[in-house]
């Protein structure tokens, strides 16, 4: 028994580069219940971060009483992470379940049927859609649904009503990556894949906390840097994380400045001649421009601009020009911080310009934060058609309206789909009245949370929350909607490296709770939503009719499903797309041919302005004769528009602990997580702490021009001038929608601003004060096993205790093989 | 030679452009885009003018001889609201325009010239007017169906 709050990703299982990953399967029971105890187990996926875990649910008596990762997987080889382990199933059953529809009746909320609460929902939807239009309605959903669900809302929203309102939170975790890939290759589709751990020379995280935001992936780089030919490790990141303290060269560069770094490193390659000529000429365009726009960027310019050494830029850069497999991983502080696209895109540029793309070891994963973060993006309930399809094509737009039985004109396809924030100001200035949240907290996930619960509680505003829970955001609805969740419904999603997983039902929902997908259906049929040959236009009887549909509409696509069943999704290990008959058992890694999915006739999108978002267009990108080549697009770096000043002279960054997620709608309900990180606290660095008379656990006003927070200080890690606050933190457990006097949440602080081309709001970016108000009663209440580690060594370690147990069954079997394992041995 | 009139025409309307973004970034401040990018672009402006600088040493500028024509010159105030923001956004891109094909006309004249160092003004800058006026465009086609079916 491993103690998994002390050790976040449990026992070594070393292993060398090309060999297979050994398996480990970690399991978890309630108390006093063995493995011989469970009715039955039915298979899933962890959807408490985007790594996509496979695992199965133990169930007795009709209840889930456990969890054990799956050793057949190729993601995770039977490992699970504390969040999966603890937090999946105490999540969902908690007593403070949302079990019947609430309505709002002078001012309150009060329990309802579900007939009652749909009726005032199609009441209020058909007077708005008759007297204003289809722009009245906008939907914000979730990271976190499954993939059935997100087609169902696309569908309903794109046809049925005809608005182009319609995004997800993914927007404010993985919008960049998407848009990065398509900017760079033609489409969003992940190059890379998992499996490039076991066989890279050297690994570049950018921006990317691996060791707390994707526990069981650090694990999988943590057995390679214990095993022979370890990789070499370079961490950019401002703080000294897990995966800085593993590094052979840590950039804390200051937030802001990731252009200015990338554009060093590529001007390294050039001027050191480390890049691939031949497939340069082969299969991108652009390089010219590229290497002028590089040219001012001396690793002396670099340093001086990013804080860190030219030694260390040269060293960085000799890195990736000379080790034959690299492999890259890119995420949030990438993508919320200044230039986030163009930052991205310099990655892929890396790749591109020495031609370490689509091979064993030799790749590029732009990460997700959440677990069906790639479905919203693919299924068209955020803000891109569904399959990948081009809203400035009409061809693709056409395909559409013949899958969906409506006249073409009725999908909106006059302007790119309006994003979160835009959607959030069309509230605030009272264009959209009718908005439906489901399985999200924007009031504290968004970015100015004073400024999101204003909007929220706006007069006039029709709002529809449907959650687990009665979260902050559900206090401000005039209809909550009670879902049911994972291992309480069926439906499959993708996770950051395109696998396929089917999550079966295991339980039934508490009380009255349904599905989305059953909700988003009702919904459909109330408002006698019809094709134009008069059928009803969402007429599945349940997910795998979904599932079957979502085929259809990925045939002959990047995305393409059509080899892949529920059956299939059955026992083995899940499946990558594109999975069809060329490629019956999926496809490990996209580009391995170098041909890019960029003529005008494929692509997802003509592209961007790095700078502006100004789109390039149709025209424009035929004459650019790009034909299956990938753009090297550069990117003039810009000073970010809020800096330090007298007033508020520290950098202010924001993240997450291994221990929470999100909102804490889940993990909070969990004893072993909550205890771990019970509460909100801020980190700052012992000089700092030493100039502002702070010590460890005093309690500190951090100030922004937009907001406070009131917590205890860690003294720590970060780098100095900057100051880091998790995000998890909001205020439902005390039963409100907002700070009354005891403000927490990270996004008081943060300004609303977005990435001109992704529009993913940047979270890291603000400028602030800090102020000691109070000694402290102890130490911070941040763990001290990862990122957050206090620099004084008095502080008592986070352990887990008897409670925090785990089952690891070691090399109990086999490694499972991948799809070019299977494809190798059918040659041999 | 008139050469030094477009120079005047090219530096008054880079200088009007970079004061027209300026007016909107503040008047529309509550789109946080527009905040952001139209000051993005008005330093883009400021470095257009004074990239200029060393051609007008050499050429000297002379005045319009019909001022009237950049009167529309630059935004003195903004108007409010999404009907506002289409109406002030689409001025500035009257402004850009006009920019735009002052560059295009004066690069013909350095290329008769064989300018070269004013050639290199030019490339570094024309495509930078270019893609301001994509910007507008593609930010106006955005907001135009809300504000004008939609908005109050
Ligand atoms: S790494 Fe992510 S998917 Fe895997 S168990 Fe942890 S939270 Fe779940």
């Amino acid at each position: 028994m491993v103690d998994r709050i002390a050790d976040i990703w449990g026992t070594r299982t070393p292993f060398g580069r090309g060999e297979l990953w050994p398996v480990r399967v970690d399991s978890k029971l309630e108390e006093g219940l063995d493995e011989a105890d469970v009715d039955r187990w039915v298979q899933s996926a962890c959807v408490l971060c985007s790594n996509g875990c496979a695992c199965d649910i133990a169930v007795k008596d009709g209840r889930m009483v456990g969890i054990r990762g799956r050793s057949a997987d190729t993601v995770n080889h039977g490992r699970l992470g504390p969040k999966g382990l603890f937090g999946s199933v105490p999540g969902m059953q908690s007593r403070d379940r949302l079990t019947r529809p609430l309505i709002r009746v002078d001012g309150a909320l009060v329990e309802t049927d579900w007939d009652t609460a749909m009726g005032r929902i199609v009441d209020r939807s058909t007077a708005l859609l008759a007297e204003k239009g289809p722009l009245s309605h906008g939907f914000y959903t979730s990271g976190q649904l499954f993939l059935e669900e997100y087609y169902a809302l696309g569908i309903l929203g794109k046809a049925g009503i005809g608005t182009p309102h319609m995004d997800g939170n993914t927007r404010l975790c993985t919008a960049t990556a998407a848009t990065a890939m398509k900017e760079s290759f033609g489409s969003d589709g992940q190059p890379g894949s998992y499996r490039d751990i076991d066989d890279c020379e050297a690994m570049f995280l950018f921006g990317h906390n691996m060791a707390e935001t994707q526990t069981v992936l650090w694990a999988r780089v943590l057995d390679r840097l214990a095993g022979p030919d370890r990789p070499l490790v370079v961490c950019i990141d401002p703080r000294e994380t897990e995966v800085a303290r593993h590094a052979d060269i840590h950039l804390a560069v200051h937030p802001g400045t990731n252009v200015a770094l990338l554009n060093g490193l590529i001007r390294e390659l050039f001027v050191n001649g480390w890049i691939d000529d031949d497939y340069i000429t082969a299969h991108t365009i652009g390089v010219d421009e590229l290497r002028s726009t590089v040219e001012r960027w001396t690793p002396e310019a670099v340093a001086d601009t990013c804080g860190v050494s030219a030694a260390d830029v040269r060293q960085a850069a000799r890195i990736f020009g000379t080790s034959e497999r690299v492999l890259s991983t890119v995420l949030q502080g990438f993508y919320q911080s200044a230039q986030a696209t163009a930052a991205a895109c310099q990655v892929n540029n890396l790749h591109l310009l020495t031609g370490k793309l689509g091979r064993a070891g030799a790749g590029v994963l732009q990460m997700n934060g959440q677990p069906t973060a790639q479905n919203a993006r693919e299924c068209g309930a955020d803000g891109d058609l569904p399959g990948f399809r081009n809203w400035e094509n009409p061809a693709h737009v056409r395909e559409l309206a013949e899958l969906w039985g409506v006249h073409v004109d009725k999908i909106p396809h006059w302007a790119p789909p309006t994003h979160a924030m835009q959607i959030f100001r069309y509230v605030e200035q009272g264009s959209i009245e009718l908005l439906w949240i489901s399985a999200t907290n924007p009031a504290v996930s968004m970015p100015q949370s004073a400024r999101i619960r204003e909007i929220l509680d706006r007069d006039g505003l029709f709002l529809i929350v449907q959650d687990l829970y009665l979260t902050e955001t559900a206090r401000f609805a005039d209809v909550v909607l009670p879902a049911a969740g994972w291992g309480e419904k069926q439906g499959a999603f993708t996770n950051v490296n395109r696998t396929v997983h089917l999550s079966d039902k295991a339980v039934d929902p508490p009380g009255e709770a349904r599905s989305d997908l059953d909700i988003f259906l009702d919904y459909s049929r109330r408002m006698d939503f019809r094709r134009d040959d008069g059928s009803p236009l969402l007429d599945w009887t349940g997910p795998e009719d979904g599932f079957r549909a979502w085929q259809e509409c990925t045939r002959g696509r990047l995305c393409d499903y059509t080899g892949i069943s529920y059956e299939k999704l059955r026992d083995g290990s899940g499946i990558p797309w594109p999975c069809n008959d060329e490629h019956p058992d999926g496809t490990l890694r996209l580009y391995a041919d170098g041909h890019f999915p960029t003529e005008l006739d494929r692509a997802e999108s003509y592209g961007h302005d790095l700078l502006t978002g100004a789109t390039v267009g149709r025209e424009a990108f035929s004459a650019m004769r790009i034909d299956g080549r990938a753009l090297l697009k550069p990117a003039p770096a810009i000073p970010a528009h809020e800096t330090p000043t007298a007033e508020f002279p520290l950098r202010y960054t924001t993240g997450r602990t291994a221990y929470q997620f999100h909102t804490r709608t889940k993990t909070r309900r969990s004893r072993q997580l909550d205890r771990a990180a019970p509460s909100a606290w801020i980190e700052i660095s012992s000089a700092d702490a030493r100039d502002l008379g702070i010590a460890e656990g005093d309690i500190v006003r951090v100030s922004s021009s937009h907001g406070e927070i009131v917590v205890p200080a860690r003294v720590g890690g970060v780098r100095e001038g900057c100051v880091f606050a998790p995000f998890h933190y909001g205020y439902w457990q005390d039963e409100r929608s907002g700070p009354d006097g005891r403000p927490s949440a990270a996004n008081e602080l943060t300004r609303t601003e977005w990435d001109p081309v992704s529009k993913q709001p940047l979270f890291k970016v603000a400028a602030v004060r800090v102020q000691k108000v109070a000694d402290g009663r102890g130490p911070a209440p941040a763990p001290t096993t990862a990122a957050s580690r206090p620099s004084d060594p008095s502080v008592p370690p986070t352990i887990g205790g008897p409670d925090a147990e785990v089952v690891e069954t070691v090399r109990p079997t086999a490694p499972p093989l991948t799809p070019d394992d299977h494809r190798d041995e059918g040659a041999a | 030679m008139r050469l030094p009139v477009y120079l005047g025409l090219l530096h008054g309307g880079e200088r009007a452009l970079a004061e027209s973004f300026r007016q909107v970034a503040d008047g529309h401040g509550d789109e946080p885009d527009v905040l952001s990018l139209c000051r993005t672009l008005a330093d883009q402006c400021d470095r257009h003018e004074s990239a200029l600088g060393p051609i007008i040493d050499r050429y000297g500028e002379q005045p319009d001889d019909e001022p009237e024509r950049f009167h529309a010159a630059a935004l003195t105030e903004t108007r409010t609201g999404g009907l506002g923001l289409l109406r002030d956004l689409q001025d500035v891109y009257l402004l850009a325009t006009l920019v735009d094909m002052t560059w295009t006309l004066v690069k013909q004249a350095g290329q008769a010239l064989r300018d070269d160092e004013l050639l290199a003004v030019v490339a570094a800058c024309e495509a930078e007017t270019a893609v301001q006026l994509r910007w507008l465009s593609t930010r106006m086609k955005q907001a135009a169906p809300q504000a004008l079916l939609v908005a109050s």
